[in-house]
This record gives C-alpha cells, structure tokens and sequence, in this order.
C-alpha cells in the first residue's frame, strides 16, 4: 500500500510525485516564411524604405522571422489601394456577395486553426491551450457572426439607411493578436468599408499569416490591406487624410495621442484603450468557482489583457478563506514552454512589457503590500514573470491606480456593497468588472452601479461575437462586437 | 453513547455556495490535460492500486466472490510490476468468503452496510447489519445517509445516523455514501459532504452504483473542495471515493488530475482515494499492455470474473 506523506505543517503540497510529461504542439505543420513583405492592393509588396525588423519568440528569444518596416510612402500605397478597392469592387457589390467572402475567410480560417495557433503562441508567447481553444475559434466566431450580417444591415437598423464610411485604418495590439485583427476585419467588411491594418510590432504573424488567407480567399484586390511597422506607421495610418475611420486598441496614452490627431478632421473614430478592473466577491460567493475566476482574471494570457480583473475586492468575513483558496491554487499553475499543452501561464511578450512589469512588482513591494507568488522553476531563456499577489493593497497603491498589463493582482477587502461600489469606481478606467455572489439580485444591484462597460456575474473574461464590449472613461469609447460594433463603421 | 447524545457540529448556514457552472469550466480544464508516455503509465498504475473491485449483485456466488479476489490478487500476471487493486467491495453476506480469499494480501475487505443500496430500514437494523459485516471481517464499511431525511432538511437525523454508525464500526474504516444522483444539487452534495465528514465519515463517496447519475467529475471536485475545507479547519484528511460511471482509464486519469490539482501529494494514495469500479480494471490492463507492446488486445485477453 502507498506511502502516507501527511505534511507536517498543515498546508497542501502540489509539487506532487507524479508529474505531466511534456506535451509539446508539434511545430512540423506550420508554413512559415522567413521575410514577409507588406500586403497591399493583394500582392506583396517590398517596403519603400527597404527597412526590416526581426520577430522573435518570447520563449526563446530566438529570431523567427524578418518583418518589412511600413514608411509613410507604403502607407499612402496602402490607404490608395484600399480606396482604389473601396469604389471599384467592394461599394457596389452585393451585400450578399459580400457576405460570402467573409463567409469563406471564416471556414478557412476554422481549417487552419491549428497552424494558426501554434504561431500565434510561438510569436506573442500565449500558451497554445489558450490559442488553441480561445483565440482562434473566436476569431473564427467573429468572422461567422459578421458574415451573417453583410446582407441584413437595414434589419439591423430599421428606418435607417446605413452606408459604409469608405478607408478603414486599424491599429491593433500585441495581446490577442489575431484576434484583435477578427474583431477590426469583420465588421469593417461586413459592413463594406475597405481596410489598411497594422497589427503590432511584435506579434506581426498571424495577421500576414491571415493576409495569405485572405489572397487564398480571392478578395478582391486591396480590400484588405495588412501593413507592418511601429508605432511610427501607425501614426502615418492615422494622419493620412484619405483614411475615413480609425479603429484602435491599445494604451491609453496611444489613444490620446489619437485623438488629439484626428480632432477637426472628418475621421470617426474607436478607441478600446486601458482596463484596471474591480473583481468583486462577496461573503455568499461560491468561493471555490471565484478563485477560478480571479485566477482566470489576472492569469489569463499572462494578464495582458486590457479587460484584466486585476484589482480584487474581497469582503472581509471570505477574506482569510480566499487568499488561502488562491494561493492554493496559484500553487497548481504550470508556468512555462507556451506550446505545451498543459502550460497554463506563458512567456511575457516582449522584454519591454517584462520590464515594465518587473517595476511594478519592485513598486507594489516599495509601497508596502505583501507580495505573494507561486514557487514554480521558470524556464532560463525567455521572458518570464511568476503569477504574482499583493496582499494588503490601498487605493492610493500606483499598482492599484495604473494598469501594470502583466500577472499582477492587487488585493484589498471591504466591509460594504456601498464602500466597493464606491472604490470600484474610484479609478480613471472603466472597462469591465466582476461581480461574484450566490445572490442573483445583489449581481444586478451592484452592476447597475459600476461604471464599466462589460460586467461578469459569477464569472470572467467570457467572450461572445454577439456581445458588445468598450469602456468608460479612459478605457475608451465605441463599442466593437454585436450590432455595436456594426454601428461604429456605418453613417446613416 | 447513543446517537441523540451526539453534538451536531455541522452548521449548514457556514457551507460555501457552489456554481454549477463554475464547477463544469473547472472539470473541463482537468480534462483537457495531456497525459502521455512515462506519465500515463505511472498514473495507470496508480490507479489501478486505488480501485475497490466491486461486485454488488443480487446472484453474486461464493465462487464470483472467490474469483474476484484472487483477480484482485493478481490483475494480470502476464504483465510483470503491475500493482495489485485496493480492496474488494462486497455485501455483508460475503465478506467472510472474501476475507478468507484474500487472506496473506494487503488488500481490504470493505462491505456495503445501512440496508445498501436505499438504505430505507430503521437504524437498528442498519447499526445491526453494520457490527455483522464487522465480525465477519469487514476492513471498511460503506454506509449510505437516509437521503429521504437529508433532502427534507433533516440534517441533525442524518448527522446522528452516520455517527451512531461510525461507532458501531469500531476500528473499520467509514466510508459515507452521498449517493449524489439523488441529492438533486451540487450544494446538496457540499451540505452532504459536510456532514458526513463532521459527522465521523472516514471517506466520503459519491454513490452506490445503483442510482443514476452515479460518479461525476462534476460531483467529485465539489467533494474533494469540501475535503480541502475541512482539512484547513480541522487538521483532518478524509479520503474521496467516486463510484459507478467510471468504466475508462482515461475517465480515471482525469479524475487523478483533478485530485493532483485540488488536493496534491498528500491525497495521491489509496489510504486517501479510491475507484468504486469494477470493468475500469481490466481496461487499465489493456492500456497498460499497449503503452509495453505498443498492440491493443482484445477483451478476451484479460479475465473476467
């Protein structure tokens, strides 16, 4: 018969004698190139500037691919191709037509999901479990749910009128790459505008990899246009005069940057910036499923996730119980190799944002919160941040005021719904929250008074196509998603 | 000391809430583990030594009981270095032939007790049939709670039960049957697991193979909570017994996962967790010859009894 190891101390021990082999994706079936141009008017088109810029893999640090350098001359070439698109082939075909190639890229891209995966993990360090079973299907979702449109746009706003703006430019950040490109793609095409796309610098692949899809797809020539670069592309994207809409994710300081370009001109305008949720549980809250929830949260792709639960509220009386719940469970978290498949934490994605996070934690200590985190080996190479707590957390912590964008929760308790309505509310986003309580009335009390633009009850970080998101405040304005995000690329 | 002397220290206002919905995200994360190569053999093995090999049948012979046995003995002797089951579950009635049969062996002897499987008999013919299965032998008992009396609100009936038979058990372990496919509600099941915990339950089980829906992972992470719980505010481990569904190793790896990531190393025995099965043996066998010869055999290579 077995061994008894009762632990001396009262405690748990995850560091268990039987452990999970690895279980690497394999990488044969990827196709890869190793020098990608830009994707203009359907054709790949070398850079203006001659200028290339290497992707690596946050997980090795190894190079894997050269990515061209968009100059304002490639831009110009972009936005005329799109506008050149815009009024030879997509404004006068049939809606149902239209339709039909989103339709096509939806298929194909459920077709590739695999290879798409693997990359998106190899390139922005996501593990492949969350590539695998999020980021691609729902991109896919994306696509489905906007075809579905293309042909029902005077259903969808009865009495109106809607027609499409014309050149979309969008600008997308590096934490759901291919995702972030579906939900700008979808409802800009759906809704028959053409468009120049610049993902980020760092996680450029799936984007061309979704350019290859799209030519495969016989869009029409430079009815998307997928242009690469930096921030300094972008900034052309966003000043050049012939672009009638700009759609953009990321910080918020970008975003302000953003609006201070456009304002006097004709562009309209999305921003879904910054997030610094309030995940709220209350004493009747099925704890155990909570702690998913906080974990799911903050730990979800490595907490690069701008709808992030990554200020806790706990009330007072669960307090002692939760924290000891989510150590626990901190503790079974498998940080490491993004492409295992039971990974659950991966790589940082850039050594910048390791970093800036890396601050944060060294702030969070100097402002005296008690800092927690699991004890799992991290791989030597790479970027890597342990799943991180501070316990003990105050308002006027600058880890509980800014968005740190990493594994970093900050924990404080309450005693009152009123006190973390109130404190919920004390920041300068306003993206999401979460509310957790075995109460259904209390759900809709407390979100009925949190100024958020998405709320969970009894759950988190739940995606759907045909659901709106966007924020408050600074976390932007806009919404993308459901009839919403239709709304945003249409004049009536 | 009768039951009503017994102090109820089971407060259902102080058990957590469960989401049900919660509940099934968190088994399909289990699930989709990947178990392979040195891993999966391992866990095999391991699983194979957590297994009660049950025969629980109206026509169960001497002779079916003496088979199992030495079945439980000797899985598969083909196959050098497998481990033997944990223990043979049978009715009171056979537990003298089983505890004969597997004397020499390190393997228990655990009868169904309480007037199995409804367990709808006064509580001296319950307390009665439990101290015969002790005489005979019994190593454990496996009681069921009077689910009639749980579902209307009746905790202190059902607390006092399970303790009244806790002591008539003397130095065999108490396995506390939920039957958790007649508790309606995953809360049903965490109040349940509550009690029979507080109320003297060495392990807790999710069923008794007769009701459907007998074992669920569902079920069987709410339990194993409960057992967490109760291990912080007392000190105590309580093993888990999931019981009846559970047909397939792969079935069988997931639910180590799920204890591995809900209770870790401690649990990881069979003094502290158990299979209630009876066909999950022989296809642990079967995958366990193919992870050594690469060949899936069929049915007729491994016994049955």
């Amino acid at each position: 018969m077995a061994k008894d190891k009762k632990p001396a101390a009262i405690g748990l021990q995850f560091d268990t004698d039987w452990q999970y082999a690895p279980s690497p994706e394999s990488r044969d079936h990827i196709q890869l190139k190793e020098q990608y141009e830009l994707f203009i008017g359907g054709q790949w088109v070398k850079p203006e500037s001659g200028k290339y810029f290497d992707t690596i893999n946050p997980a090795t640090e190894e190079k894997i691919a050269r990515i061209a350098e968009a100059s304002k001359a490639d831009v110009d070439k972009a936005v005329r191709a799109a506008r050149n698109a815009y009024d030879k082939y997509w404004k006068n075909m049939s809606p149902k037509d239209r339709g039909k190639y989103i339709f096509r890229i939806a298929r194909m891209l459920q077709e590739k999901a695999r290879e798409f995966a693997v990359i998106e993990t190899m390139d922005g360090g996501k593990p492949i479990r969350e590539s695998r079973d999020v980021d691609v299907p729902l991109a896919a979702n994306h696509f489905f749910y906007y075809a579905g449109w293309a042909d029902k746009l005077e259903y969808a706003f009865p009495n109106r009128r809607p027609e499409p703006l014309g050149v979309a430019g969008q600008i997308i950040p590096w934490n759901f790459p291919l995702l972030m490109a579906a939900w700008k793609l979808a409802p800009a095409l759906a809704t028959g505008n053409c468009v120049v796309l610049k993902p980020a610098e760092t996680t450029s692949l799936t984007a061309l990899k979704l350019a290859e899809l799209i030519q495969e797809a016989d869009l029409p020539p430079g009815v998307v246009n997928i242009i690469t670069g930096f921030g300094a592309t972008g900034a052309e994207l966003v000043n050049h005069p012939d672009v009638d809409k700009i759609a953009f994710t990321g910080s918020t300081d970008v975003g302000k940057i953003i609006q201070r370009a456009i304002a006097g001109t004709h562009k309209k305008v999305t921003l879904e910036l910054g997030g610094k949720a309030a995940n709220i549980i209350f004493e009747d809250a099925p704890l155990d499923q909570a702690v998913e929830g906080i974990v799911n949260g903050i730990y979800f792709n490595q907490g690069h996730v701008c709808c992030a639960g990554s200020r806790l509220f706990v009330q007072e009386g669960v307090y002692d119980t939760v924290v000891r719940k989510l150590k626990d469970r901190m503790e079974t978290l498998i940080v490491g190799d993004p492409l295992d498949k039971n990974t659950d934490v991966g790589a940082i994605n850039s050594a910048s944002q390791l970093k800036t996070i890396q601050e944060y934690i060294r702030i969070g200590q100097v402002e005296g919160a008690e800092m927690f985190q699991n004890a799992c080996a991290l791989p030597k190479k790479g970027y890597w941040c342990r799943p991180t707590l501070f316990l003990g957390a105050s308002q006027s912590h600058r880890i509980v005021q800014e968005e740190i964008f990493g594994p970093v929760l900050a924990v404080q308790t309450f005693r009152t719904v009123d006190e973390v309505i109130e404190k919920a509310n004390n920041t300068n986003y306003g993206l999401s929250a979460g509310v957790w309580t075995d109460k259904g009335s209390k759900i809709f009390q407390v979100s009925s008074k949190l100024r958020a633009g998405v709320i969970w009850g009894n759950t988190y970080n739940k995606f759907d196509p045909a659901s709106p998101f966007g924020g408050y405040k600074e976390s932007g304005f806009g919404r993308e998603g459901g009839l919403h995000g239709l709304g945003a690329y249409l004049r009536f | 000391m009768s039951a009503s002397k017994m102090i109820s220290t089971f407060n259902p206002r102080h058990v957590v809430t469960i989401d049900q919905v919660g509940v099934e995200e968190r088994v399909a994360k289990f699930k989709t583990r990947s178990i392979k190569k040195e891993s999966k053999v391992a866990a095999l093995k391991l699983a194979l030594n957590m297994i009660d090999l049950t025969t629980l049948e109206g026509k169960d012979t001497e002779g079916k009981v003496r088979q199992l046995c030495f079945k439980a003995m000797h899985p598969h002797d083909a196959l050098p270095g497998i481990p033997t089951v944990a223990a043979i579950c049978v009715y009171p009635s056979m537990v003298r032939v089983a505890k004969k049969a597997l004397e020499g062996s390190k393997i228990q002897v655990a009868s169904v007790s309480t007037a199995f499987p409804s367990g709808q008999a006064p509580l001296q013919v319950k307390l009665d049939d439990t101290r015969f299965a002790v005489d005979e032998g019994a190593d454990e008992i496996d009681m069921v709670i009077s689910r009639g009396e749980f579902l209307k609100g009746n905790y202190n009936f059902v607390f006092d039960e399970i303790a009244a038979i806790k002591e008539a058990c003397g130095k065999a372990h108490l396995k506390v049957i939920l039957e958790t496919g007649e508790l309606c509600t995953l809360d049903n099941v965490r109040i349940a697991s509550e009690i029979a915990m507080h109320a003297g339950g060495d392990f807790i089980k999710t069923s008794t193979g007769k009701v459907q829906p007998a074992a669920t992972m569902e079920v069987t992470l709410v339990m194993l909570e409960a057992i967490r719980d109760f291990y912080y505010a007392t000190g105590k481990m309580i093993g888990m017994k999931p019981a009846g569904g559970i047909r397939e190793s792969k079935q069988a790896l997931h639910y180590l996962v799920m204890l591995r990531e809900t209770l870790g190393q401690a649990w990881m025995s069979n003094e502290w967790f158990r299979f209630g099965a009876s066909v999950l043996a022989n296809d642990i066998l079967m995958q366990l010859v193919k992870e050594q010869t690469g060949i899936y055999q069929s049915h007729d290579y491994f016994s049955i009894d």
